[in-house]
């Protein structure tokens, strides 16, 4: 009888050692296949964007939800791959410290007391996240925020004596092999066997988030002479890029595979849509003031250009400033795509004083077809040394930086273009895959943006769910949407079966009270 | 003998128990055996549950049996769509029971009896992909029946009685899909109530047209079990006036749902021994798990079930191999009351078929000890909760689900 037990206590133990087991499950690894692909060592390169930079800062959740480490996820499922890994911050605050000092301020999170006072504010707390304290090791995610395409390239780009006057980046300085490294090289020192590569943005979005302060660098292809918010030059970032990639996937280069990411339409982002070009309320006494102030402006000294045929009508008509009781009176501000006409109002027969002249010379009110950068949001409407007739954007126009006019859009768009074109036959040349993120923004920036099983995902500031609360940088929904758009690539281009992103499990804003 | 018993072993190595919704059918060692039969089977004290008509036929004055079982249970979850996977690391059930019962008179018994019919015990793992409907669950409702019954004529009984329940709840998983505090932790919430107190009432009734051939009815009753002002707490919530989700009281109300059992048993010979039960458990009245939150601002909880009434076919037989020794051996057929596209990983069942076996060993002539086993076999399936809402919208929540249980027992019977 003793043994009868023995059996059944055998017997029973095999039966709860079996665990319910699918037919073909995932963790056994044979649902999914890389196909041609080799994501055995992937290394992703790029920007903010690659870096998971969300709110205007850099923080361990927004890393977190990264594009590349999200499709890192995605990968190990399909084959063995080594631990994606990435030069983590310190915190959940954000910002950076460089010997103690705080270069790089905390994220933005969504404030207020009730929905209809709810605003992006930086969060109330202090980073911890010391540039020179130095991370050991390699990393897989080498997004360097900051970024231009030629950074990648150059030596000394992490070297942390840089920081301080802005000749090295203080991300990548944290995570640089070495004070004269670049980021390829520390990239290439990996051997991916697979890469992405999304970069360029920062060639133009910092000409256009600096509202045009910077200039088209055109045929100057010595990157120590740019500003940093100046234009790439065209043909440059296609040398830049075409090395970049010949040496990740060239036959001289590592000849590993890849997919390229091109650069959307600035104008896609809400940066440049949450501040309206007339948003300046008026009562009936201020706007006659500021009506009577331009009055003599209005309808002596234009018509008196035009019939000096110095001024079209229309371009005299554009100079115009009106302003009309409401809440919704264009901005003054200066154009620099203007002809400069101080000089000829302190001639005969105008003879204005040379201030009064300055004031007028480029001065037009904003049209529709401007945009104004959301930095600017708090700056309209400021006064001057406290002078209530010294109002920004009303009697004190606007400078350069804080308008992108219709010109300057268009020089952006057609550079976007340019670089989107190098892009498109680099990848051709090197057979790898194309993702036309300029394309999947402006669907998502368009009217209803983009559905993912129930979930919207738009452009819209703070509510659409793609984009982060600096208006530039995406959420991790919005990273989602981009790695699910490079999933789809690589199994077109790879023949490969790499499962989806399940964009509805990523959040989007973070609210909290805390604020500044 | 050996051989039988070998036999024996087999038909439990493909065994398998455990009933749909959270109903957990173990209310006897000797009845589990048998597939969970025993509507109309004249055993031992387990009739307190199966049937408390059945108790005036049994011959000893004082009869008891109590035991415990231990519930191995877990679920496995993919979602091949998004590369999706997730486990159940459930802790160990032990539902019990104690029945006792006492010869009054030769047409009258009294009983007291202890069982626990209904439970859950599932734990994912936290934020899995489905956290948003379910991070764990544990759920026990302890039944406490007082019984009469009374033999009408030689040949039909009747019995009864009322039925105190003390039930508890602790749930818990994420508020929705996304909320995170500052630090990315999900916010979620608790829901606890214990000491939820109902009544209900059972009564069976067993007739025996001939010596070798029992027929058997037996009802218990719905109870719905209210929970009011339970807990509620809120963790992990934005630090904002915008998701404000202050820790409050719930109400909320659970079916346990009624069963009506029919059955037959016959005695072919001194050995061998046939029982069929069919239980009928009517779930149609589970509609919806709805979760009321005192706290004003406080969005309530609604979750569709639409659960539908379900069978369950069972069959056991047992053999007497000698004065020592007995052994039993079942199947049953467990329809799941969970409908297509209501699949919530709370309770993910699916139809499952059971295989039961067990012995009983006669220590003396007063005490046995009963072993039994359960193990159930589910079937992979695909399914999915179609009626989670997120922004108004219906989010399902999908993927291939395959569940396994398997239950050992052990009990004691005594008769004097």
């Amino acid at each position: 009888m003793k043994n009868y037990f023995k059996y059944i206590a055998i017997l029973a133990l095999g039966i709860v050692s079996c665990e319910p087991e699918l037919e073909n499950p995932i963790e056994d690894g044979g649902v999914y296949s890389n196909g041609e692909a080799d994501f055995s060592n992937y290394v992703a390169l790029g920007n903010s964007l690659t870096a998971g930079y969300a709110d205007g800062a850099l923080y361990i959740t927004g890393q977190e939800n990264s594009y590349p480490n999200i499709l890192a996820s995605k990968f190990a499922l399909t084959q063995e791959t080594v631990d994606f890994t990435q030069p983590l911050v310190n915190d959940n605050i954000g910002g950076l410290l460089l010997g103690g000092n705080q270069i790089a301020e905390p994220r933005f999170v969504l404030g207020g007391e009730s929905l209809a006072t709810a605003r992006p504010a930086r969060y109330n707390g202090t980073p911890t996240t010391e540039v020179s304290s130095k991370l050991s090791g390699s990393f897989s995610n080498m997004g360097v925020p900051g970024a231009k395409s030629f950074h990648l390239l150059a030596p000394g780009y992490g070297n942390v004596a840089g920081v301080a006057t802005g000749a090295a980046n203080p991300y990548f300085a944290r995570f640089a092999s070495s004070d004269n490294t670049t980021v390829l090289a520390d990239a290439l020192a990996q051997n991916p066997t697979f890469f992405t590569l999304w970069i360029g943005n920062n060639d133009v979005l910092s000409y256009a988030t600096s509202g045009g302060a910077g200039v088209y660098q055109e045929n100057v292809t010595d990157f120590t002479q740019y500003g940093p918010n100046d234009i790439t030059d065209a043909n440059a970032f296609a040398f830049v890029y075409n090395s970049l990639v010949g040496q990740l996937a060239g036959q001289d280069g590592l000849g590993a595979e890849g997919v390229l990411i091109n650069i959307p339409n600035v104008t896609d982002i809400p940066f440049f849509k949450v501040v309206p070009v007339n948003p300046i309320p008026l009562d009936a006494a201020t706007a006659g003031a500021l009506n009577a102030q331009f009055g003599a402006y209005n309808t002596q000294i234009l018509p008196g250009l035009v019939q000096l045929g110095l001024l079209t009508e229309a371009e005299a008509n554009s100079r115009k400033i009106t302003f009309a009781e409401g809440a919704q009176n264009f901005v003054t501000l200066v154009d620099e795509d203007l002809t400069d006409i101080s000089g000829i109002l302190q001639q005969a027969p105008f003879n204005l004083d040379p201030q009064t002249a300055g004031l007028l010379g480029q001065l037009r009110q904003a049209t529709p077809s401007d945009l104004i950068p959301l930095t600017s949001s708090s700056f309209i409407g400021t006064t001057v040394n406290n002078n209530p007739m010294l109002v920004n954007g009303v009697s004190v126009p606007l400078s350069d930086q804080h308008v992108l006019t219709a010109e300057e859009q268009a020089l952006v768009a057609q550079v976007t273009a340019q670089y989107n074109g190098a892009i498109a036959a680099i990848a051709q040349e090197y057979s790898l895959g194309l993702v036309d993120a300029n394309a999947l923004l402006s669907s998502i920036a368009s009217d209803g943006g983009l559905n993912y099983q129930g979930v919207p995902v738009s452009a819209t500031f703070v509510s659409g769910g793609a984009f982060s609360l600096d208006g530039v940088h995406l959420t991790p929904r919005g990273y989602a949407v981009i790695a699910n758009e490079i999933v789809n690539e690589i199994n077109a281009t790879y023949s490969a079966d790499v499962p989806a992103v399940d964009v509805g499990s990523y959040g989007t804003v973070t609210i909290n009270n805390n604020v500044q | 003998m050996k051989k039988l018993f070998l036999l024996g072993l087999l038909i439990l190595a493909g065994a398998t128990t455990y009933a749909g919704g959270y109903r957990v059918s173990l209310q006897g060692q000797r009845g589990l055996a048998m597939g969970h039969t025993g509507v109309a089977v004249v055993n031992n004290a387990e009739l307190a549950f199966f049937n408390p008509a059945g108790l005036v036929f049994l011959e000893d004055k004082i009869n008891a049996a109590v035991g415990v079982s231990a519930v191995f249970s877990d679920v496995v979850w993919q979602n091949e769509e998004f590369g999706q996977s997730a486990r159940t690391d459930s802790p160990v059930g032990t539902p019990f029971y104690a029945y006792f019962s006492y010869k009054l008179s030769d047409k009258f018994s009294v009983g007291l009896a202890a069982y626990t019919p209904y439970g859950s015990s599932v734990e994912w793992e936290k934020d899995w992909a489905g956290s948003h409907l379910i991070n764990d669950i544990s759920l026990s409702a302890i039944y406490v029946q007082a019984l009469g019954s009374y033999k009408i004529t030689e040949n039909l009984s009747v019995g009864g009685g009322p039925i105190y329940v003390s039930g508890s709840v602790n749930f818990n998983r994420n508020l929705n899909r996304t909320l995170s505090d500052l630090e990315g932790n999900r916010a979620n919430v608790t829901v606890d109530a214990s000491g939820v107190s109902a009544w209900g009432w059972s009564a069976g009734a067993m007739w025996s047209p001939i010596d070798s051939l029992n027929i058997g009815v037996n009802y218990r009753s719905e109870i719905i079990v209210k929970a009011e002002d339970g807990d509620a707490d809120f963790e992990n919530t934005p630090d904002s006036p915008l998701t404000s989700f202050p820790d409050t009281t719930f109400d909320a109300e659970l079916p346990l749902p009624a069963e009506l059992t029919i059955g037959a048993s016959y005695q072919l010979n001194d050995k061998w021994l046939f029982a069929f039960d069919y239980n009928r458990t009517f779930w149609g009245v589970y509609e919806s798990l709805d979760v009321d939150f005192a706290a004003p601002g406080t969005p309530d909880s609604f979750n569709p079930r639409e659960y539908e009434d379900s069978s369950i076919y069972r069959f056991g037989l047992q053999y007497t191999a000698n004065d020592m020794f007995t052994l039993r051996a079942g199947y049953y057929f467990d329809e799941s009351p969970v409908q297509s596209g209501y699949f919530a990983p709370e309770t993910p069942r699916n139809d499952s078929n059971n295989f039961t076996g067990g012995l009983s060993v006669n220590v003396t002539d007063n005490v046995a000890i009963d072993a039994s086993f359960l193990y159930s076999k589910f079937k992979e399936i695909d399914e999915s909760y179609d009626y989670y809402q997120e922004n108004g919208q219906n989010v399902p929540f999908e993927g291939t689900y395959k569940s396994s249980a398997f239950v050992p027992g052990l009990g004691v019977t005594i008769k004097i």
